[in-house]
């Protein structure tokens, strides 16, 4: 397990490194000199020339990458080209709110995803199957900044119970948790209805049954733990999607996370930010799938660590 | 005798998205304290229906009874109460499936699935006692209580299906249904895993229900053999009976004229010629008479009769006599 | 179960083509039609659009004429600069749905070829191929649509190829699994047996089999394209306005949301309708092309 676990983080590395680079790359390549867009149409042509050495930008690309990756090994993102700051210290405020927002987002999918999946399975084809199905088909087509807008139009601005915006206290939290949930919870409702009917139908449910168990019991004890194997899974993949929609959820709220800051940064091409970004949630993210591997080994006995 | 298990006259269907299967037609069977039972019939001819129904486990809203009763040991399969059904299962009646491989949960350990009937019907009994009992009922199907801390894909297929023999056994039911036990495996395993279900079958006084399709099986294994055909049961009565072939059913005669004899001299076998009736679309009068040599007018007008051709061997034909001499 | 035959080998439409009978099928789920029925009505709406509404109408300001309430000559009233909003979603949705055909074409081709190529040939392709689109797919889709935006700027062509980057290892990874359950499958074997040529297996029997799953998954990944094509307008970066866009709209009338909410609530809406349509006839396609998985 533990040398497992070693193994899957040093296949990390690669990929992290792939990534990056690649957005580097496409980021150095792309028209428009950073430097005179940090300086602006007036400068002469030496304080470009200047500014360029102090990017780095006079170095060949892959110079350029390997050095702002030595620097992120030590802990140092680099500085921000147009605001001045250190990234690391503005990220070090920001992350903490976009991973509990995130963290939030997904307990709300799981929570309420799981149990409306299996209520549907069980009233199969009923008044209650209909509905949930439906609604979270709604869910999931819905963008989820208009989820997010039309939660603000609701919660916030009829009823003044939430607020709009801001992450001052916790209930400020409610509504972006919950509009960034939306089509994950959706997903996690309609993966489990439909393995649970797959598993409510196989032999060893009628065996669960046979045995004399009680409903309830077949369903909590011998098929839900057997269908839940394809909801972690789509768990993983909804947290790579929760973090992305972060970005779009944290813009609708203002929501002081790394979301919003970064589509700031994209809009100006402050690339010190950009990359830090993708840094950051590509290790979140491979962490995530790490853990929901390890969580499929425990809840499946057949599945072995280690081949794959 | 006793009679454990009596069904009359079941009816059972099965709505489909284009149509409504009958696959049972007036089912009536009668099983005896203590024996053992061969039921006999092709793929879709109802075996397995008739098993689910008696244990009210037929698929929920595809399955469904539309007639006849189920009475076993003087109570009334189905008007029974959720409760009553959930004491009958697992501890009086216990169903073995077809299929070791899918018939266990792969995530739960072999011996939490035993122990699982103890739980369920025992429930003052010591945990040391269960694990005591669950140890005693490995070492009797042949697996060493060790290995039930093991998961289902840790064994293998016969293997699994004494695990499945050893659940269905632990509470010591009184009636067992078997079905298909050992289609899914190897023919070295299935002589096996059958003798030690008629030895288990003996020790705890069960009955058992044998679904087959073997006649061998059958010959070897059981007392009495029921044959079925499109959802009735068209002959019934002692292994002697039957299979002494002087008086059967054309179907049943036919179903022997299949099994090569290895004591005469290669003669090709003789299929039965069609196809089984459409359970959804079934046709007047006698279902076999389709694909009957001795099909009179009458025969696909009415029904004909459980007639009793001796005492004890019952034959669903106007001609159970001639029936029996078409063995030419 | 002894009860349940095979019936659909013995059916009279067995001699039909394999496309025939999905479409059999497909017609008999209600759920798939309506949503066919939706987005075919979509589609000619956006495409005929120069035919009922004009383009002035979705792009023209007119201070005078903000704000005014849906009426028979502005279905669904005017924003704050006085445009309609009625052609502006009509014209939005043209983009919308054109960017969505154009982003899954490019995926779906580059994806079937990659995937295509790592299953079949395996080995060290089958690595480098799937390596990079692990490379790919570490960061969220959007992300990587964000950063290759942020890298080339804003502009229809840029976001089309922004979009397919990030959709291509989905597809590819879908047609590299059907490939491989293919590839080791009797009849291929078969096939090979029989001295048949790479090439052939591969357009023969290969490309065939693995079209319906893959073809599900451009309709699956159309409902999200679109979706992000959305988003990425709502955040600023996507087509520039004053082109209609629908996630521009809801961004442009985000702040009138108090006083006007028809005018975030409508094109929303249609977004929605225009994925949830998608959807159905995924499902509506993988039920029919593969009635097993039925639920």
């Amino acid at each position: 397990m533990l040398k497992y676990t070693m193994k899957r983080m040093v296949l990390m590395i690669p990929v992290i490194l792939g990534i990056t680079f690649l957005v580097f790359l496409v980021l150095s390549i792309a028209p428009g000199d950073p430097a005179l867009l940090v300086l602006g149409g007036q400068a002469t042509a030496a304080e470009i020339e200047q500014k360029r050495q102090e990017l780095g930008l006079d170095q060949p690309v892959v110079v350029q990458y390997v050095k702002y990756m030595l620097g992120v090994l030590r802990g140092d993102f680099g500085t921000s080209w147009f605001q001045g700051f250190d990234v690391m210290e503005e990220f070090s405020h920001r992350i903490p709110y976009t991973l509990s927002l995130g963290f939030l987002a997904m307990m709300a999918a799981i929570i309420i995803g799981i149990p409306t999946g299996v209520i549907a399975a069980v009233r199969h084809n009923g008044m209650t199957d209909y509905v949930v199905t439906f609604l979270s088909l709604l869910l999931s087509s819905a963008p989820a900044f208009w989820l997010g807008m039309m939660y603000q139009l609701f919660f916030a601005l009829r009823l003044g119970v939430l607020p709009a915006s801001g992450a001052d206290s916790w209930k400020h939290f409610v509504l972006p948790a919950l509009s960034l949930a939306g089509g994950n919870l959706a997903s996690n409702s309609r993966v489990t209805r439909t393995w649970l009917l797959d598993v409510i139908r196989s032999d060893y449910v009628r065996t669960a049954r046979a045995k004399g168990n009680k409903e309830s019991t077949v369903i909590l004890k011998h098929a839900l733990r057997n269908s839940l194997l394809p909801v972690i899974t789509q768990i993983g993949v909804s947290f790579s999607i929760v973090m992305g929609g972060s970005v779009v959820t944290e813009t609708v709220y203002s929501f002081p996370g790394i979301g919003s800051y970064l589509i700031n940064a994209v809009k100006t091409k402050d690339i010190p930010i950009v990359m830090a970004c993708i840094i950051i949630i590509a290790v979140v993210v491979g962490i995530i799938n790490l853990v929901v591997d390890l969580t499929y080994a425990l809840v499946d006995p057949r599945v072995q660590l280690g081949d794959s | 005798m006793e009679k454990l298990l009596e069904i009359n006259n079941l009816n059972v269907v099965y709505y489909t998205d284009e149509s409504v299967v009958h696959a049972l037609n007036d089912f009536s069977l009668e099983v005896m304290k203590g024996e053992t039972l061969g039921l006999v019939g092709e793929t879709g001819a109802g075996k397995t229906t008739m098993a689910l129904s008696t244990l009210r486990l037929l698929p929920e809203q595809v399955g469904k009874i539309t007639g006849g009763t189920i009475c076993y040991r003087g109570m009334d399969i189905l008007n029974a109460g959720k409760k009553q059904l959930r004491d009958l299962r697992g501890a009086e009646i216990s169903m073995i499936f077809q299929d070791p491989m899918t018939s266990l949960n792969p995530v739960m350990t072999v011996g939490d699935q035993i122990k699982e009937v103890l739980d369920l019907h025992f429930p003052d009994m010591q945990p040391r006692e269960k694990n005591q009992k669950v140890d005693d009922i490995l070492k009797l199907v042949g697996i060493a209580p060790e290995r039930k801390d093991q998961f289902p894909h840790q064994f293998s297929g016969g293997m699994k299906q004494r695990v499945v023999i050893a659940m269905a056994l632990i509470a010591e039911p009184k009636l067992l249904l078997a079905d298909e036990p050992t289609t899914a495996l190897d023919v070295t395993i299935q002589a096996q895993i059958l003798a030690l279900m008629k030895e288990l079958k003996e020790k705890f006084d069960s009955a058992m229900v044998l679904i087959t399709h073997d006649l061998g099986i059958v010959a070897e294994f059981c007392d009495r053999i029921a044959v079925i055909y499109a959802g009735t049961v068209i002959e019934s009565g002692t292994v002697e009976q039957v299979f002494s072939q002087t008086k059967n059913h054309p179907y049943t005669a036919g179903l022997f004229r299949c099994i090569p004899d290895l004591t005469t001299t290669a003669k090709r076998l003789t299929p039965i010629p069609g196809y089984m009736a459409d359970p959804s679309n079934l046709p007047e009068g006698c279902k076999f008479a389709e694909r009957c040599k001795n099909c009179q007018e009458r025969c696909r007008k009415e029904e004909p009769p459980m007639n009793e051709a001796e005492p004890g061997h019952f034959i669903k034909c106007f001609m159970p006599e001639k029936g029996g001499m078409t063995n030419e | 179960m002894t009860k349940k035959k095979n019936r659909n080998q013995t059916s009279p439409g067995a001699k039909k083509s394999k496309w025939a009978l999905v479409w059999i099928r497909f017609r008999k789920n209600k759920l798939a039609m309506v949503g066919l029925t939706v987005l075919v009505i979509l589609l000619l709406a956006a495409l005929l659009a120069p035919l009922y509404i004009d383009y002035s109408q979705a792009t023209k300001q007119s201070i005078r004429e903000a704000f005014e309430p849906p009426s028979s000559r502005h279905l669904f009233g005017t924003d704050q600069y006085g445009r309609d909003l009625f052609a502006r979603i009509i014209y939005g949705g043209r983009i919308s749905l054109f960017a969505g055909l154009v982003t899954m074409g490019i995926a779906f081709l580059c994806g079937i070829t990659l995937g295509g190529s790592a299953g079949f040939f395996g080995g060290r392709t089958d690595t480098i191929i799937m390596r990079f689109c692990d490379v790919l797919m570490s960061v969220p889709g959007i992300l990587l649509s964000m950063s290759i935006v942020a890298a080339l700027g804003q502009g229809l062509i840029k976001m089309l190829i922004a979009l397919s980057v990030s959709q291509i290892p989905r597809q590819a990874r879908t047609a590299r699994a059907s490939v491989m359950t293919l590839r080791n499958q009797e009849f291929i074997e078969a096939a090979r047996c029989c001295g048949t040529s790479n090439r052939r297996i591969l357009f023969k029997h290969i490309i065939p089999n693995v079209l319906g799953p893959l073809i599900v998954g451009v309709m699956m990944g159309l409902g999200g394209t679109i979706l992000q094509i959305a988003s990425l307008g709502f955040l600023g970066i996507g087509i520039a306005p004053p082109t209609p866009e629908w996630g521009t709209i809801i961004s442009e009338n985000q702040n009138n949301l108090m006083y006007y909410p028809h005018l975030g609530i409508i094109p929303g809406v249609f977004i929605m309708i225009a994925v949830l349509s998608l959807n159905f006839v995924g499902d509506g396609l993988r039920d029919a092309l593969d009635p097993k998985m039925k639920n």
